[in-house]
């Protein structure tokens, strides 16, 4: 069957088997290998990008059912040729070590800081709960999506202005 | 590599649409829902289902309202709408105890009431929070719908009694004021499944336990609840005592089996524990909720 899918505000159309799981779509017929393919058992969270306006496991959704959606990955976190605050915290934060998990973890902390823009710790923990950080850098990467809300809009403000991502933001 | 069977894919528009396609391909079709559940079976080829029917453009399916007197949750109301719902947590606090404790928050913006109910997965925690709250699954087909209690859904591990051609399209729970409830689980970490898990919902009459649900998951219980420890505890005074003696009643009844959670002796306590707990929870919630004495 033949699916077109919106990633990072370019169109691709492919034919593909229904069974296809997302990840690889992403990956292996689009060439994007920033989103990462982990535990394959829906545990680890590398896998996970935006699926219209909420992260999603891609290795748990059949490719066919991205058809005519908008999907974010890592590779589109960035706007207007400046990267997103929450990839500015990984950064200053050492939110990474062997940045396996780093993909997943940064998408989901985008949608947190989206919906809730001053998270406590505890808030922070619970939204990462389901991602895993086989480095056990959990510490950074909280610091680091806590720097990001920090700084959201001093980032936000400097990037106002110049030529917009094409990434749709939820609110 | 994990990677499903060859499947064919349909996408349908609307309820009826997809009781078409149901009714199209057959006993071998399956309806794909959040996914969550379904497709990592498939990737196991635990399931092999000839082909999919997305109801994921179902919106019409994924709402929470009070009707006629009674909660009503449609099928494909995800998880997080549910955890988020303050008229779902007014009414029914465990329904909001036991999402805050289901897969993880990701997980949880996909999954749906539904789906979870019709995988029928033997740990589920909804079945067991629908049982406790007595609820009432309806099932539209071609030439229209029924209903049929929560406690006689399932009929089985990872069987239920929608069939072929069938879709589960709304959960339905009567509100009768006066009531408290609440839901303890114990897992080994965050998204597992738990190692047991029981709901209670209770209503008083004066000091007396008025009505009474009991609901578990993961435990061996039949049909998700403990009718015993239900008629020990209707009639009884609403105190620790009762609720210590309703929980043994209701570890007597289960039959947990051993697994790499834990061991069936070690479930069997946890089945008893946590009934007492969420009756105890439930109780506080009914006190915190009852009106001063008028005087």
């Amino acid at each position: 069957m033949r699916i077109t899918v919106n990633v990072n505000g370019t169109e691709y159309s492919r034919v593909i088997e229904p069974r296809l799981l997302l990840i690889h779509f992403i990956r292996d017929d689009l060439g994007l290998t920033g989103s990462h393919w982990g535990c394959d058992t829906s545990n680890c969270g590398a896998c996970i990008v935006w699926l219209d306006e909420q992260p999603v496991k891609s290795c748990t959704v059949l490719a066919p059912m991205a058809d005519g959606r908008r999907i974010l990955t890592v590779e589109g976190l960035a706007r207007g040729g400046r990267l997103d605050p929450v990839q500015q915290g990984f950064a200053r934060c050492h939110g990474l070590q062997c940045g396996f998990c780093t993909p997943g973890m940064m998408l989901t902390a985008r949608w947190l800081l989206d919906h809730n823009p001053d998270p406590t710790e505890a808030q922070i923990r619970e939204a990462i709960s389901g991602q895993l950080c086989r480095c056990t850098g959990y510490e950074n990467i909280v610091r680091s999506v806590r720097w990001a809300a920090d700084h959201e809009a001093a980032v936000s403000a400097d990037t106002a202005g110049q030529a917009g991502g094409t990434r749709a933001r939820p609110r | 590599m994990q990677v499903p069977a060859y499947v064919e894919y349909e996408r349908a528009t609307s309820v009826d649409h997809a009781l078409t396609l149901l009714a199209r391909f057959g006993p071998e079709a399956r309806i794909l829902a959040g996914g969550h559940s379904l497709i990592p079976m498939m990737k196991l080829r635990l399931a092999q289902p000839e082909t999919l029917v997305d109801i994921n453009d179902l919106d019409d399916l994924s709402y929470l309202t009070v009707t006629d007197g009674e909660l009503r949750i449609g099928a494909m109301t995800r998880h997080a709408q549910l955890l988020d719902s303050a008229l779902a947590g007014e009414h029914f606090a465990i329904l909001h105890d036991a999402e805050r404790v289901i897969a993880d928050p990701v997980v949880r913006l996909w999954g749906t009431v539904g789906g979870s109910l019709c995988q029928a997965d033997p740990s589920e925690d909804l079945s067991a929070a629908f049982a406790a709250l007595k609820a009432v699954m309806v099932i539209q087909n071609l030439e229209g719908s029924r209903t049929v209690p929560a406690r006689d859904f399932h009929t089985g591990p990872y069987e239920t009694v929608v069939a072929p051609g069938e879709l589960l399209t709304q959960i339905r729970i009567p509100i009768v004021p006066g009531g408290g409830s609440a839901y303890e689980k114990v897992g080994r970490r965050a998204g597992d499944w738990p190692i047991g898990a029981a709901g209670a919902a209770i209503w008083l009459d004066g000091d007396t336990v008025a009505r009474a649900g009991v609901g578990l998951t993961a435990v061996g219980a039949e049909h998700f609840c403990s009718a015993p420890a239900e008629d020990f505890l209707c009639g009884a005074p609403a105190t620790p005592q009762t609720f210590a003696r309703a929980g043994q009643i209701a570890a007597e009844h289960c039959r947990p089996v051993s697994d790499q959670r834990g061991p069936a002796d070690y479930k069997r306590h946890l089945a008893g524990e946590l009934t007492t707990r969420a009756l105890l929870r439930a109780l506080a919630r009914v006190r915190a909720h009852a009106p001063a004495a008028a005087d």
